[in-house]
């Protein structure tokens, strides 16, 4: 039986209090009144490296050789036209020969691609497919949204063998209801009534994709160890609770107050967190929310032990440091355009030449000399170590998935960040090899010689010259 | 090992602009005061040049541009060899290197070296946002850390201050001591750019540039311009009764290995250490701390010159703090270092700064250094770092009487 075979999670390391939010923007609108904190990508951070980092959660070491297709879903795309997929299929470093897929513009994308996912393994035509979901969603200044949106990601392995929780069950709705949409160039969502998206969508949608499974399935609510359901709405996400007589400890804990609704990754990273606590033979039935919803009724398996070592959710939402500026938060959106400078003036990127080196500069793969040993990067094509020297003996060697410990490094105040000072020190990896990155995720006073070190993929720069994201590696302090 | 350059070609007249920001000089004008007066020094005319080489500008972008033409149109050279070269840092060094080995090689009796850099029209402080080759969107600046240099300096300081457990409050101070020499020195020099003295304790102080080093741990950058007229050593004394013999000139280059691969420290300077090693066997100096009299420096930032005191054999490992604080290398000590100020106080126009350094050695041996003068130099030593402390480029040059 098909399901998922790994799970993976990630969540920026920021979080803002709305406490933050209605300090800053509360003169301007009272109406919206939400308790807690939401997670908040750090401004190198995006859909797509919330993706990847996701991905690598998931992937935990695993062979990326043999995954066969990545679909990525989000409705906050970096770009509109060059696959996203496609980058964080390289940034993941997998084979070129697999299939890749964007899902998109709307919530439900998520849970749209993890089905198609788990389809083209059920058909045989893929064997292991790594489905992501992650968004970015921005609200306006004083706006609901901006209150309830947070970011983050989920990444999930989908397969016929060694599955951790079998796909028993789907139901789906495909409803055209407009409660919140954003046009090809719009920056912020657009929404109708707040009371109507309450009553004529979350309250009805939800309740009637889940009994359509229930009914489909012939099983009853309380046979569920967990049903997991979206809802913007404290009250009403209890009250749907309550209408499928639904007892507290079989209702996921909603992640509204703690990371905020995280757009297309919101379900699936609820998903994830309740299979971290599920045991063999558990029902779990997930909805997700968006212009109608995909209800899935998953079936834990014996093999769920063996995946238990993930950062996933709860180490994630552990690790945690307060942003206390919402001025901060707005500029790292550019919501607030802030004087960069002329060294903040960046570009033209070299199109060409990021195709080229593409494993070198996405993909964080240097080389290994096959005489001697040495890895390096970037990659040579003479072997670097002094006493070896050979040439074109090299294979690629990828660094992204080397720990690594920071030999030295500074924090600078005169290059130009949009969160300065700039930190980069020179990593070294653990195995060899050794080159000087920009470390992101730290201050000044938690750095010190020696420190271990981890890779995440981030975006460097923009290119508003040639319209470009400059995606790379930096290092940081592990997250756990 | 081959017979080297000693004794072979002399310096028979030089000429240096004054450093800083010269908001009302161009490039040309530039060239052109370093040329008359080096001319004029040696007693020459244009028409006895016989070849020319213009060290930089490293930032051609920055209203120069490429090739030789910038030095052969400005001082209407007529239609003798001239070649542009540019190695970063050591690009001043080079251009008087070339102009040597044009000499020694007989190829030309009378050669001019002349080097430039106009930063001051960019806009901003700091030096450019690194070269064409290295702008952001390139793959060196895409997979590179988003440097300066400031920063890629301090992580030798980082790294130092850890190695030899020496805590952040006595590493500042100890740089400290290296700036508040050089700006001693400066004070004293009317063609330095910063001219003011400085105590300890303002550097310390100061605002920080990269953790740890302050404002006035960073040289400064400015415009500027030197020159140099060489000649056969055995026709020397026709032009100058006191002229200056180069005993060593000396570059090496990074191969990769201190960025790539594991075994560099990030505590001392590789390419000035193997650059060294060479120049000391060219010019016969067997103990390098107690023969050559003095020092001009790559002092780009205060630790830069506390490491290539080591590298250079002035200290040993690890205890240049001793000597720094002993007073070694102040303008009454052992072995004076920048006695015309460093780069700290010129400033940095890149492809000026080497033979600038010479300029000093230059006075400094032949008794006209004014306030600053040493008493009795032998052999004077200038250095040039170019690039980062990993990827870099080093010239050594020694002159002597």
């Amino acid at each position: 039986m098909a399901g998922i075979t790994s799970y993976g999670a990630y969540v920026p390391l920021l979080r803002m209090s709305r406490k933050v939010m209605s300090a800053a923007t509360g003169w301007s609108s009272s109406a919206m009144s939400l308790p807690g904190e939401k997670a908040v990508a750090n401004y190198d951070e995006d859909s797509l490296t919330m993706a990847t980092a996701a991905a690598i959660d998931c992937l935990n070491g695993g062979s990326r050789e043999a995954v066969d297709g990545l679909y990525f879903a989000t409705t906050t795309p970096p770009y509109r036209e060059r696959q996203n997929a496609g980058i964080i299929a390289t940034a993941l470093d997998l084979r070129p020969e697999i299939r890749s897929c964007d899902f998109s513009d709307s919530l439900k994308a998520g849970t749209g691609a993890l089905l198609a996912a788990i389809d083209a393994v059920t058909a045989g035509s893929d064997k292991n497919v790594l489905v992501c979901a992650s968004d970015c969603r921005l609200g306006m200044g004083g706006s609901p949204q901006e209150v309830i949106f947070g970011e983050g990601a989920a990444a999930f392995q989908v397969g016929t063998e060694n599955v951790i929780a079998s796909l028993e069950g789907r139901y789906s709705l495909t409803l055209d209801f407009m409660d919140q949409w954003r046009m090809d160039g719009d920056r912020f969502n657009r929404s109708w009534e707040d009371r109507w998206t309450r009553d004529e969508a979350y309250t009805k949608f939800i309740p009637q994709a889940i009994t359509g499974l229930l009914k489909k399935c012939g099983l009853e609510a309380k046979d569920f160890a967990k049903v997991i359901f979206p809802c913007i709405y404290l009250r009403e996400h209890a009250a749907i609770a309550r209408r499928l007589q639904l007892e507290p400890e079989q209702v996921q804990q909603e992640m509204l107050t703690t990371l905020g609704d995280t757009g297309t990754a919101n379900s699936l990273m609820m998903l994830v967190a309740a299979l971290e606590d599920a045991k063999p033979g558990d029902k779990i039935l997930v909805a997700s929310y968006g212009n109608g919803s995909d209800a899935m009724y998953f079936q834990v398996t014996d093999q769920i032990e063996k995946v238990r070592d993930r950062r996933a959710i709860k180490k994630h939402a552990e690790s945690r440091k307060d942003l206390t500026s919402y001025e901060k938060y707005s500029a790292f959106r550019n919501v607030i355009p802030m004087e960069m400078g002329v060294r903040g003036e960046v570009g033209p990127t070299m199109v060409s030449m990021m195709w080229r080196d593409r494993k070198t500069i996405l993909g964080l793969c240097g080389a290994k000399c096959k005489k001697c040993g040495t890895p390096q990067y970037p990659y040579q094509r003479v072997c670097v170590n002094p006493s070896c020297g050979a040439i074109d003996e090299m294979e690629y060697y990828r660094f992204s998935d080397k720990n690594g410990k920071l030999f030295s490094y500074t924090g600078d105040s005169l290059a130009y960040s949009v969160s300065p000072p700039e930190f980069y020190g020179i990593v070294e990896f653990e195995g060899g090899g050794r080159f000087a990155f920009n470390l992101t995720d730290c201050e000044l006073d938690q750095l010190s010689v020696d420190m271990p070190v981890e890779m995440t993929f981030r975006k460097k720069y923009l290119d508003q010259v040639r319209g470009i994201h400059g995606y790379f590696w930096k290092a940081m302090p592990p997250r756990v | 090992m081959p017979e080297g350059i000693r004794d072979k070609v002399a310096v028979i007249g030089m000429g240096c602009t004054r450093f800083g920001e010269l908001w009302d000089k161009g490039p040309e004008d530039l060239m052109i005061d370093a040329f008359k007066e080096a001319i004029e020094d040696a007693g020459i005319e244009k028409k006895d040049l016989q070849a020319a080489w213009q060290g930089g500008p490293e930032f051609t972008s920055v209203n120069v541009g490429d090739s030789a033409l910038p030095l052969a149109q400005a001082l209407k050279l007529p239609f003798i060899p001239v070649t542009k070269v540019e190695n970063m840092c050591a690009s001043g060094t080079e251009a008087f290197r070339g102009a040597c080995y044009a000499v020694a090689s007989g190829s030309c009796d009378i050669a001019m070296a002349l080097g430039l850099e106009k930063l001051k029209d960019t806009g901003y402080g700091g030096l450019p946002e690194f070269t064409h080759w290295a702008a952001i969107g390139t793959k060196h600046r895409i997979i590179g850390a988003n440097q300066t240099a400031p920063g890629m300096f301090a992580m030798l300081a980082t790294r130092y201050f850890n190695q030899y457990k020496i805590s952040p409050e006595d590493g500042k101070r100890m740089l400290a001591m290296v700036s508040a020499k050089s700006h001693h020195n400066g004070s004293m020099n009317p063609k330095a750019h910063l001219r003011r003295e400085v105590t300890v304790e303002q550097i310390m102080n100061a605002p920080i540039v990269a953790w740890p080093l302050g404002l006035f741990d960073c040289c400064g950058v400015s415009d500027g311009s030197a020159a140099a007229i060489v000649c056969r050593a055995d026709m020397a004394k026709n032009f100058k009764k006191d002229p200056v013999y180069v005993k060593s000139l000396q570059i090496a280059a990074c191969s990769g290995e201190e960025e790539m691969y594991t075994n560099y420290d990030y505590t001392h300077i590789e390419t000035t250490t193997r650059a060294a090693v060479r120049a000391y066997e060219e010019a016969g100096v067997k103990n390098a701390r107690e023969e050559i009299s003095m020092s001009e420096v790559h002092d780009c930032f205060s630790i830069t010159e506390a490491v290539t005191m080591e590298d250079l054999q002035f200290s040993s490992r690890g205890k240049v703090m001793e000597d720094i604080m002993g007073g070694r290398f102040n303008l009454d000590g052992a072995q004076p270092c920048q006695p015309d100020g460093g780069l700290k106080c010129f400033g940095h126009p890149i492809g000026a700064s080497g033979i600038r350094m010479i300029y000093e050695m230059y006075l400094q041996l032949r008794g006209k250094a004014d306030k600053r003068q040493l008493k009795d130099p032998k052999l004077g030593l200038t250095h040039n770092l170019g690039g980062i402390p990993y990827r870099s480029v080093v010239s050594i040059v020694i002159v002597g009487r």
